[in-house]
């Protein structure tokens, strides 16, 4: 795939700023307009504003339909993906219908049916240290959607680098955090977090998931963080933390402050262009992270071989209750984060097969039992998403 | 110093599902501490093995991040509340 940046329609050098509504504009935007805080003055800056969207998934959804809805006069999609049927739970800018289209198209049709008013041009490319400054460097604010760390880093940089205001928002499970980086004497996303989480040590596979409103609710604030920077008005995020718990419905507030010694943003910045930042996230030049531990292994259908043999294989099943109930392979269920202390429950003299669901957490306890002094024990390549694939489709993959 | 953590959802797994526990410390470092003698898998995902805090976690006093207080030797007092606040990049899974 090409890293360059492909504009669908073509960027004009200097943008004309539009300095009238039609009536047609001033009828759509009446609620807008009959506001003070807002008004035609208001409604022409949201008219000559661009904004950038890096990803169109949980987080990029609400913030392209308010950001249409509201007027914001030139709108960039970034994504390279393509809609899958998992995404539908959150992602409600798309339909069933757009199941294998790539996402910013189906993003971009979706936008412009809601206000045919506005450009909205697409970059269905990969963000990287390549073409960030290139693509940035047309808009004003630049609102950070994505989902890996490398990508925030480099959102983060690339903003700083040029000057652009980065309205950071991210998720994880039932919690939220928004802010504004960027701004003139605020901090960076490097002030908040210098360096990144190994991967493999933030807890991923048993505890991801997500409640797909929670992107709806955070996607949202980033979207009126995003309009109040427009339109000048109210008091933005920058230097404070918003913290969100959906389960409590809390908002909380950390002070956020500027690092003064920060190697990006800070008074002598040592950081002066991008960087490769999977090396910076330990993560070598991957899409997603490798297996994090080498551990013998068996392929699901050599497992179907043994069983239907009547091997005598004791099945450890690592993963969480919850996922045992979706499907499971008849496993002695011990979840990862307590195999230490129930290690006792499994019998070092037989043959051991591991599995979870994708063959990452198994690694880890199958690497955790050969050191603990386990000796026949194997990781079920794939996990129980390979056993559907290969072995057995009635399982439900998940 | 009867002080409430509050523990971010990554971390909850190795807590018990707990989403805050109440210590007794006089200074954050003390509250840690006692956090995970409480929930000792946490001490990993806290700290490194030299007993220093992840730099992918930051902690808090009530709104004021530690880095900017005395660090681990911020004092805390009755009431006061603890945030333990990780890097997330996303939620997409």
């Amino acid at each position: 795939m090409s890293t360059k940046v492909q504009p669908i329609t073509s960027q004009p050098n200097i943008a004309e700023k539009a300095t009238t509504l039609s009536n047609e504009e001033i009828l759509r935007y009446s609620r807008h307009l009959i506001m003070p805080e807002v008004g035609m003055e208001g409604q022409l800056k949201l008219k000559n504003a661009k904004v950038l969207l890096i990803g169109t998934g949980g987080l990029g959804a609400p913030l392209g339909l308010y950001l249409a809805a509201a007027g914001v006069g030139h709108l960039g999609l970034v994504d390279f993906d393509v809609v899958d049927f998992t995404n539908l739970q959150r992602q409600v800018t798309f339909g069933s219908d757009d199941v294998g289209k790539p996402k910013a198209a189906a993003a971009q049709s979706r936008l412009s049916n809601l206000n045919r008013d506005i450009q909205i041009e697409t970059f269905e490319t990969k963000l990287t240290s390549e073409n960030a400054l290139e693509l940035f460097k047309n808009f004003d604010i630049i609102v950070d959607g994505t989902d890996n760390f490398p990508t925030r880093y480099l959102v983060n940089d690339a903003c700083i680098l040029l000057g652009k205001p980065n309205v950071y928002g991210s998720i994880f499970r039932f919690e939220g955090q928004v802010t504004v980086f960027g701004m003139p004497d605020g901090p960076c996303y490097r002030c908040l977090y210098p360096e990144p989480p190994p991967p493999g040590l933030v807890p991923s596979c048993a505890e991801g998931g997500v409640l797909g409103v929670l992107p709806g609710i955070v996607g949202s604030i980033q979207a009126m963080e995003t309009i109040k920077l427009i339109l000048g008005t109210g008091e933005s995020l920058k230097g404070r933390l918003l913290l969100f718990d959906a389960l409590a419905m809390k908002f909380r507030e950390l002070k956020l402050r500027k690092n003064h010694s920060c190697p990006m943003c800070g008074d002598h910045p040592t950081i002066t262009k991008l960087i490769d930042y999977y090396e910076f996230c330990g993560v070598r030049g991957e899409e997603a992270p490798g297996p994090d531990v080498q551990v013998p292994e068996i392929t699901p259908r050599d497992l179907k071989s043994r069983l239907d043999r009547g091997d005598d294989l004791f099945i450890l099943d690592v993963r969480e209750p919850h996922e045992f109930q979706i499907c499971n392979l008849n496993g002695h269920l011990i979840p990862l984060g307590e195999l230490p202390r129930r290690v006792h429950e499994l019998d070092s003299s037989r043959e051991i097969v591991a599995h979870c669901r994708s063959g990452k957490r198994s690694a880890e306890a199958v690497d955790f039992l050969r050191k603990a002094g386990f000796r026949k024990i194997l990781n079920l390549k794939g996990g129980i998403l390979a056993w559907s694939d290969e072995v057995d489709p009635s399982v439900p993959k998940y | 110093m009867s002080v409430k953590v509050i523990i971010p959802t990554p971390l909850r797994v190795y807590a018990g599902k707990a989403d805050s526990t109440e210590v007794s410390a006089r200074t954050v470092g003390e509250a840690l501490g006692q956090l995970t003698s409480k929930f000792g898998d946490l001490r990993k995902h806290l700290f490194t093995e030299e007993g220093k805090l992840r730099s992918f976690v930051n902690v808090y006093v009530n709104d004021e991040d530690i880095r900017y207080l005395s660090k681990e030797n911020t004092p805390t007092k009755d009431g006061d509340t603890i945030s333990i606040v990780p890097s997330i990049a996303g939620g997409l899974l």
